[in-house]
């Protein structure tokens, strides 16, 4: 088996006297969709926060390709090509979809109008056009500001942001959580589009159906714990719940 | 010509070659969308504010053609409105960060007087002691909008707090270094040309330089990297600080700009008036939000525009202006005035409604289906 484009060995972080991560071990493939799945306050949260550099850890180590890293901060996670799409989606509702996708990084313009701080808006909206045409995202007008848009577009768009960043890693938080069906139908498609890109996926989500349907990998947190990391085509919905509650072990890493 | 070259580019790269069928109504929405670009301008509040000015100034035109309706009258107009105009620039990224700045005010005034000072001790009457004014009401302002940025961004103090409390220490450092007597020694250099002098036979040079900082002050708005930012900061913040805009560093840097205007605004009104008018200006901050909040610019935050600031700071002066004239109580501006901040507010709150929905946005339509059902 390959290296894990992004590894953790023995994670620990604690919140006054919560057990948030007790001793954790994760590790993703590259090109493969990795479901995290856990009931309520079992630590995925605060797992995926530990590796996109939102909150440091008390203890274990970060690996990623292979070297030991630390990471510190989001932007730091993002200049490894490691991308977040939270749950609240972090876009801003008054800007368009374009400056959404390029804002913090954006293309400025060369010469003297650059200088005064100007941006090549049109090479931005053709990237972005570009990127939401690759996951097939329906994003309806890129000069309305998301905030006017359906939940659905707009899970499309931080999709879309994410995976425009990202070359290594996309940490989805429960993508699907506020979509009907369609829309979950296509979030669904696109994930399995980045992962044809050769991406890490890392898909967290408290639907079974779904975790079944599209992941390559399931890991299972109970406790702050890692119970159980399998393949998909060897386990059922049955023993995935299971595992999440404690009614059975097996395989623990 | 690569203008047209461009749109091409775009055109093709939104309508994409290889658009399958479930891109079809995506591309309808958004040929849709082009042909209603054009009218979009309409929709925004800050032209229907517009019009309401135009329709203003059309009545008072026609209640008194020799008088209101006359080049002089409306060049007066204009030049009271300068001052306000400088210090609505920064108060429009202000409220567009969802933050307000109460204290422009005592800032005008503060800057205003520590540059008389320091002229007054220079002495001389020459362009030299009249820069190093322009230099110190400028830094003075600068350092006051620094102060209220660090601590809204830094220490997380409510923006009315910290203005509220910045605009009773500069007027009251104003007037302990005045001992509360106003200054009235201000070099004639100013007084004759920033003051009272024009430029291309009657243009008000005061006007010039308001109308010079609103140009660029809708440029950096609405073109460059920093004013999107002050949208996104207003928008969500917590999604600004999560790509990794500095927010802290442009809240204070936001706020700092709007101290630096208040001290440009301080010797403007020095040039004007020829005396530091320390009672002068307690309205000030209350007019400038007025004029900022009427021109559409919301106060939660992301959404605003120059434009409207500068239309907004019109409609009190052409009505305040038009009924000296007409012979109306001059007191009815401040309840008409006050009357159109709410409904400006109102129409916001409408607009955001509707914005959350997905509706259009337009004011007219609003009422339009109103009547209709």
């Amino acid at each position: 088996m390959s290296t894990p484009v992004l590894e953790a060995r023995g994670l620990s972080r604690s919140f006054g006297h919560v057990r948030a991560l007790d001793d954790v071990d994760f590790e993703v493939y590259p090109g493969e969709v990795t479901a995290l799945i856990g009931d309520n306050g079992a630590g995925k949260s605060t797992l995926v926060k530990a590796l996109s550099g939102n909150l440091a850890v008390d203890e274990g180590t970060i690996k990623f390709e292979g070297q030991p890293i630390q990471l510190t901060n989001p932007q730091q996670a993002s200049a490894l090509g490691i991308e977040t799409v939270h749950q609240d989606l972090a876009l801003a509702p008054h800007l368009d979809p374009v400056q959404n996708v390029y804002l913090g990084r954006e293309i400025m313009n060369k010469g003297i109008a650059g200088f005064f701080g100007t941006m090549d808006t049109k090479a931005m909206a053709k990237e972005s056009r570009r990127a939401f045409d690759e996951l097939g995202a329906t994003v309806r007008s890129l000069t309305s500001p998301v905030g006017a848009m359906s939940g659905g577009q707009r899970q499309a768009i931080a999709i879309a942001r994410a995976v425009h960043w990202a070359n290594k890693v996309v940490f989805l938080d429960e993508p699907t959580a506020a979509l009907g069906v369609r829309q979950t139908k296509n979030v669904l498609e696109t994930i399995r589009r980045v992962r044809d890109k050769g991406i890490a996926v890392v898909f967290i989500s408290h639907s079974m159906p779904h975790v079944i349907e599209v992941s390559d990998r399931v890991q299972v947190l109970r406790l702050g714990h890692r119970a159980a990391s399998i393949e998909t085509k060897d386990t059922s919905m049955e023993e995935l719940v299971g595992l999440m509650t404690g009614a059975s072990t097996r395989g623990a890493a | 010509m690569s203008d047209d070259i461009r749109d091409t580019d775009i055109k093709k790269a939104e309508f994409g070659p290889e658009a399958g069928p479930e891109t079809t109504s995506i591309n309808m929405a958004v040929e849709r969308e082009t042909q209603s670009r054009v009218p979009k301008i309409f929709k925004a509040q800050a032209f229907q504010i517009f019009l309401v000015l135009i329709v203003i100034v059309i009545i008072f035109s026609i209640m008194a053609p020799d008088t209101f309706a006359q080049f002089s009258n409306l060049r007066l107009v204009v030049q009271n409105a300068s001052i306000l105009g400088v210090l609505g620039v920064g108060m429009t990224f202000i409220i567009i960060t969802s933050g307000i700045d109460l204290s422009v005010g005592s800032v005008l005034v503060f800057s205003g007087v520590v540059s008389a000072m320091v002229m007054r001790a220079m002495g001389g009457d020459d362009w030299g002691t009249a820069l190093v004014g322009f230099a110190v009401a400028i830094f003075s302002g600068l350092v006051w909008g620094t102060f209220n940025g660090i601590l809204i961004s830094k220490a997380k103090v409510p923006p009315l707090i910290v203005t509220l409390g910045s605009l009773g220490m500069a007027l009251g450092l104003a007037q302990i270094l005045t001992g509360g007597v106003d200054i009235r020694d201000v070099p004639s250099v100013l007084t004759t040309t920033i003051g009272y002098g024009n430029i291309l036979g009657s243009v008000p040079i005061i006007s010039v330089i308001a109308l010079v900082v609103i140009l660029i002050g809708a440029f950096v708005l609405h073109k460059t990297k920093f004013g999107l930012y002050t949208y996104a900061v207003g928008s969500s913040e917590e999604a600004a600080r999560r790509v990794g805009v500095k927010v802290d560093r442009h809240l204070i840097r936001v706020y700092a700009m709007s101290g630096a205007l208040a001290g440009l605004a301080g010797i403007l009104s020095l040039s004007q008036f020829s005396t530091t008018a320390i009672a002068g200006q307690s309205q000030t901050n209350l007019n400038v939000i007025a004029a900022v909040v009427i021109g559409g610019t919301s106060l939660f935050g992301g959404y605003g525009t120059i434009f409207g600031t500068v239309v907004g700071l019109f409609i009190p002066a052409v009505l305040q202006n038009g009924f000296v004239i007409t012979g109306v109580q001059p007191f009815w501006q401040q309840v008409a005035v006050g009357a159109v901040l709410i409904a400006a507010v109102y129409v916001d709150q409408l607009r955001r409604a509707s914005a959350a929905r997905g509706a259009s946005t337009s004011l007219w339509s609003h009422f339009f289906r109103r009547k209709n059902t």
